[in-house]
């Protein structure tokens, strides 16, 4: 089975190319939708084989490489098209495939009838075979192509409704800040392969063999460069500070994509690429604490945003910007396991919660429709009761707001108080480790308060739609409820296979599956820890981290409660609070004002830049000098060409003179 | 009585020449029978010589025998140019069909002149012998003169023969004089004689007889490679002659000239090779830039690619001054390259073209990609590939000839010629500009494609495009001609 992985990306880009060359003639939905869903399918069940073929092997040995052939050789540069298949690439590929297949089911229903139906699962096709590429790609270029290629994906499908100008613009800011990330991306990539080549000879980019040279780069200084560049680009792709600001605007896209995009998928690439580079992350402790105080930071940051917005889709957003923050603060303290755990059972209830909003939305839309509103159906403000008349969707948003919230039993638990667990314990950062942990403890508190402020909102309470309109809610179609119920169970079961180690003594020997399968990945990096900090595991008593594991469950209670006492139990406090302290709210509704930073600090003054060079210097120094010298030949060519009397004379002088200067250089030198 | 000794006579070397001699005299005798309205069987005709010439080249490759006395030798080097010969003499039989017809002088000679020029194109690949060589050359001549003056009615057409037949003549005299005064110095016409002479005589060097003969068969050659400052006939001829024979010049005639230009100065010069290295470094740049500056100001496009000719010729001699094996084959590849994609353009122009050579300026070019939009892709392809730009022939060829100066040394010489590749993109891209960008009030509609010259386009098309993206083959071939 390893060796057909290069299937798993091919048939999503034979979807591709079917839909995006013939999907404007097919018309029939179901075709192109079919096409599309099964050529992901096909990808999860070859992933599957995979999956279960690395676990039939020994740990040691679960590593395979498949080169199709050389991509770019040029000098010492050599780049394979090739796919690596690991422990950490297969948990990558199961999602991608998994959540994915799930996610093309759903789209089809929820884009029934949209224009350019064909358009949007090309797209989608190509995203999924761009971030396959990205996972499974077994060198740094190659997973740079794929990199773009999501990118690029997002831009097309957030601008999907491109006559809405707030959507193309969405899809540009995407676009813009992901390239300053990009542009980080390959200065690490240059600085590695040069460093390595020019210092030792060893010019690869293949990840094998850098990691198996990892013992090469020093620790300090040229590690700390290489990993801040990689972060800059997992910065702009997985939407941390200070270049997040992207993905609460692309939530302008259809809903399954912010699920599978900008919440599932895409936007974890970042973390993957940093647990993917682990070996250079480990040398530097101040790259890693950057990581870690950037994702902790975000983590706080965004969950404040998130407790004032309205649009039910943008708290989603702004909570997806907190959790991967919690990834990144997971892997900045070196607990690269706790980070891909969290990235797995997030993309399970974040998808799960953009696919419920979505079929809210929906339903939401459509009985707007029916009485000829022109209210906004994403703003919660509008909702209320919904569950008596959406019972499934309500049932799966809740199951997975639970698990983000982290109550003990869901998949959100176990991978949070992991990830706050190692923030606290880990000595890779000295003291800082509790203001880290009380960044994400807060963090913590706040995502439970606004996620379950989204479910009262929505689901509980009397409803704020008029009565012929609430006539018209109902339930989605089973297209749509049953990736939401898949996506729920797993919100729930994902958790049981990262079990604490502690949790899983007492529930009889439960061991960490999910730690000792990504073992091999992170050997390197731990093995370093634990020689260069003594003491890295084990110093802390289990009565603290019962004790922890107990603060957070009562932090999750906290936030469950608030919400529950200022939307259920008295509506009218929030209100109250908000004409206390104007500003405040104001400050937080409208995200801090860091658009508006970012306008003044730095969009407003490129532009002025780019339309000085352009003006300036582009139209007067640059065309100057170019039709300058085209004017300068032509007219010399004009001249020239009077050499050409006609005369058969005057050719041949032309001859003889021309005979004679060389001869005559010959003879008399 | 002295008895004269006979050369033992093998004729294997030489036999494509004689099948092809062969067939050029049948069909001249053939011709007085045929009709006009028929004389296009005579170009079935002569491609089917062509092919079975092309056969029996080929049977040659991989097996240098030599003949007459080590006067004539067919080896890879022979084989490969002497393909590329026959592909133009091919190429331009395909695309005469229609423009005989349209200028109405379907005379049936056209078919045997250009077995002929064929010919003589042969005998200078494969000659060993200055004579021989000489001889291939008038040959050649002699059969272009009345080519260039097939037009019997057309002024320009005559002006062309003309003075293509003067300034030939003129230059002939340099190189007559400059194999007079070699034999003079070396006692021996055998350019392998000479070498040998050169080896043991190593004084011979510094003698001023030798050098200058050395220096006047390099002009002789310059003439018929259109190197400046001897490029002057061919914007002339060029434009006047019938468009199929520029065609068949500018391709076949051209790299015969470099075939014996390089055999003759490699093998025979070979201590004097920093002289005439000097000496094709000037005319390189002379050339490129020559060749790339004056087609800047052209409007009429057959003259247009008169320069364009020219230029390219000096891109040739761009790896002919590399003078390594990369250079040699580069040359090679980029000859046969040249000859599809220029006969491509070329068979366009026909297409394009109106009874007495009307229609010929850039200008006449506007909306063809609006009207007929195969036909200006295919233009296009032919002009991306002469510009030079992937992944086309035309750049695969000019790497080569590029690299290969560079590895020799020649940087600065690269770096010029990649500038003029540059400076020649405008007059290219100037003619797809009119075609796609500039409206048109003629639609077109007496473009009438015709069988032949539809195989034209289509094998020219495909050998740009394959040479472009799948060099390895043929470029492995020509390394394997240059072996001497």
């Amino acid at each position: 089975m390893l060796e057909y992985v290069w299937l798993i990306p091919l048939f999503p880009l034979i979807g591709v190319l079917i839909n995006g060359l013939f999907g404007k003639k097919i018309k029939n939905e179901a075709v192109i939708g079919g096409i599309a869903t099964l050529a992901v399918v096909g990808s999860f069940v070859v992933a599957c084989g995979i999956l279960f073929q690395l676990i039939s092997m020994p740990g040691e040995e679960r590593h395979f490489e498949k080169t199709i052939f050389t991509w770019i050789q040029s000098g010492t540069f050599k780049a394979d098209i090739g796919f690596l298949v690991d422990p950490l690439s297969a948990v990558m590929l199961m999602v991608v495939t998994g959540v994915g297949s799930l996610i093309h089911l759903y789209s089809i229903g929820y884009m029934h009838g949209e224009e350019g139906f064909y358009r949007y699962f090309t797209y989608l096709n190509l995203f999924t075979f761009s971030m396959l590429l990205l996972v499974s790609g077994n060198n740094l270029l190659l997973m740079f192509v794929g990199w773009e290629g999501v990118g690029l994906c997002s831009y097309l499908l957030i601008g999907y409704y491109f006559h809405k100008k707030s959507a193309g613009d969405a899809g540009k800011k995407a676009f813009v800040m992901n390239r300053v990330g990009d542009f980080g991306f390959l200065l690490g990539l240059f600085t590695m392969w040069w460093f390595l080549g020019h210092n030792y000879n060893v010019w690869t980019i293949n990840f094998r063999e850098l990691a198996s040279h990892a013992d090469l780069i020093p620790a300090g200084g040229v590690a700390t460069a290489i990993g801040l560049f990689f972060f800059l680009g997992a910065t702009g792709k997985s939407a941390q500070i200070p270049l997040y600001t992207w993905l609460p605007d692309a939530m302008e896209g259809p809903t399954p994509v912010s699920a599978l995009i900008h919440a599932a998928t895409m936007v974890t690439a970042g973390v993957y690429m940093i647990g993917r580079m682990n070996f250079v992350y480990i040398k530097s402790p101040t790259a890693l604490l950057v990581v870690a105080c950037v994702g902790g930071a975000t983590a706080l940051f965004a969950a404040t945003i998130g407790t004032a917005q309205n649009d039910i889709k943008r708290v989603l957003a702004y909570s997806t910007v907190s959790q991967l923050g919690y990834m990144f603060l997971a892997m900045g303290v070196g607990a690269f396991t706790a980070g891909i755990f969290h990235l797995m059972t997030h993309a399970f209830f974040k998808a799960c919660l953009f696919l419920g909003s979505g079929s809210v939305i929906h339903a939401m839309h459509h009985a707007l429709h029916h009485v000829h509103s022109d209210a906004d159906p994403q703003d919660m403000r509008n909702m209320g009761g919904l569950r008596k008349k959406m019972p499934i969707t309500f049932l799966t948003f809740l199951i997975a707001t639970i698990a983000i919230a982290g109550i003990p039993g869901f998949a959100g638990f176990f991978s949070k108080d992991e990830i706050l667990w190692q923030a606290f314990s880990n000595p890779l950062h000295g003291e800082v480790n509790i203001v880290l942990w009380a960044f994400g403890a807060v963090a913590a508190l706040l995502t439970a308060f606004y996620m379950f402020r989204l479910v009262f909102m929505t689901f509980f309470g009397e409803t704020k739609l008029s009565e012929k309109a609430y006539h018209h809610l109902h339930e989605s179609p089973a297209v749509i409820t049953i990736p939401l119920i898949c996506l729920a169970i797993l919100s729930v079961l994902g958790g049981y296979i990262g079990m604490p180690k502690l949790l899983g003594e007492v529930l009889g020997g439960m061991p960490n599956y999910f730690e000792h399968w990504l073992e091999p990945v992170f050997a390197y990096s731990n093995n370093y820890m634990a020689h260069s900090l003594p003491g890295a595991h084990g110093e802390h008593s289990p009565a603290l981290e019962w004790g922890l594991m107990g603060v957070s469950v009562l932090i999750a209670c906290c936030g469950i409660a608030f919400a529950y006492a200022l939307y259920i139990v008295s509506p009218t406090i929030p209100e109250k609070f908000t004409s206390a302290f104007p500003a405040l709210h104001r400050a937080v509704y409208k995200k801090w004002y860091v658009d508006e930073i970012y306008d003044f600090c730095f969009v407003n003054p490129c532009k002025a830049l780019g339309g000085f060079l352009w003006k300036g210097f582009d139209v007067v120094v640059v065309d100057g000098i170019v039709n300058g010298v085209a004017g300068i030949v032509k007219g010399f060519s004009g001249i020239l060409r009077y050499s050409q009397t006609g005369y058969v004379h005057n050719y041949a002088y032309g001859m003889v003179l021309g005979t004679v200067v060389i001869v005559a250089v010959y003879v008399f030198r | 009585m002295e008895t004269i000794a006979i050369p033992a006579i093998n004729l294997a070397p030489i036999m494509p020449e004689i099948i092809l001699s062969c067939i050029a005299m049948l069909l001249l005798l053939v011709n007085v029978f045929v009709p006009s309205e028929s004389k296009g069987y005579l170009g079935v005709l002569s491609l089917v010589g062509l092919v079975a010439t092309a056969a029996s080249v080929v049977s040659g490759w991989g097996q240098p025998v030599a003949a007459f006395g080590g006067a004539v030798q067919l080896d890879n080097f022979a084989v490969f140019f002497k393909l590329i010969f026959i592909c133009s003499a091919a190429l331009a039989i395909l695309i005469s069909d229609k423009y005989v017809v349209r200028e109405e002088i379907n005379h049936g000679e056209l078919y045997p002149l250009i077995l002929f020029a064929t010919v003589g194109m042969m005998l200078m690949a494969c000659g060993m012998d200055l004579m021989v060589i000489f001889l291939g050359l008038e040959v050649l001549s002699i059969s272009l003169y009345v080519l260039a003056g097939f037009n019997r009615g057309s002024l320009k057409s005559n002006e062309a023969g003309l003075k293509y037949f003067l300034l030939g003549a003129f230059s002939t005299g340099f190189l007559l004089y400059g194999m007079a005064l070699t034999y003079g110095a070396t006692g021996s016409t055998k350019i392998g004689n000479i070498a040998g002479f050169v080896a043991t005589n190593p004084q011979v060097a510094t003698n001023s007889l030798f050098v200058v003969g050395m220096l006047l068969i390099a002009v002789g050659f310059s003439f018929k490679t259109a190197a400046a400052p001897f490029h002057m006939w061919t914007p002339d001829v060029y434009e006047g002659a019938p468009t199929p024979i520029t065609a068949f010049m500018s391709a076949g005639p051209k790299a015969a000239a470099f075939a014996a230009f390089i055999r003759v100065m490699i093998v025979a010069f070979p201590t004097l090779k920093h002289d005439w290295t000097d000496l094709l470094w000037i005319l390189a740049v002379l050339t490129m830039t020559v060749g790339n500056i004056i087609a800047l100001s052209q409007d009429n496009i057959k003259r247009m690619l008169a320069y364009s000719s020219i230029a390219h010729a000096g891109y040739a001699l761009v790896g002919f001054t590399a003078c390594n094996p990369e250079g040699v084959a580069g040359i090679l590849f980029y000859m046969l390259s040249y000859t599809f994609m220029n006969i491509g353009a070329f068979a366009v122009i026909v297409l394009i073209g109106k009874k007495g050579e009307a229609n010929g300026n850039v200008q006449d070019f506007a909306g063809l990609g609006q009207k007929r939009p195969l036909l200006a892709a295919i233009l296009c392809v032919f002009l991306f590939s002469l510009a030079g730009i992937p992944p086309t022939a035309g750049f695969v060829g000019k790497f080569y000839l590029f690299s290969a100066a560079i590895k020799s040394g020649y940087i600065w010489l690269a770096i010029i010629g990649v500038l003029n590749s540059a400076a020649s993109v405008y007059y290219y891209l100037r003619v797809m500009v009119y075609m796609y960008f500039k409206p048109s009030e003629e639609d077109f509609d007496w473009v009438g494609m015709t069988p032949a010259i539809a195989v034209c386009l289509l094998l020219c098309v495909a050998t740009t495009l394959v040479l472009g993206v799948v060099p390895g083959t043929v470029l492995e071939l020509a390394q394997k001609a240059v072996q001497f």
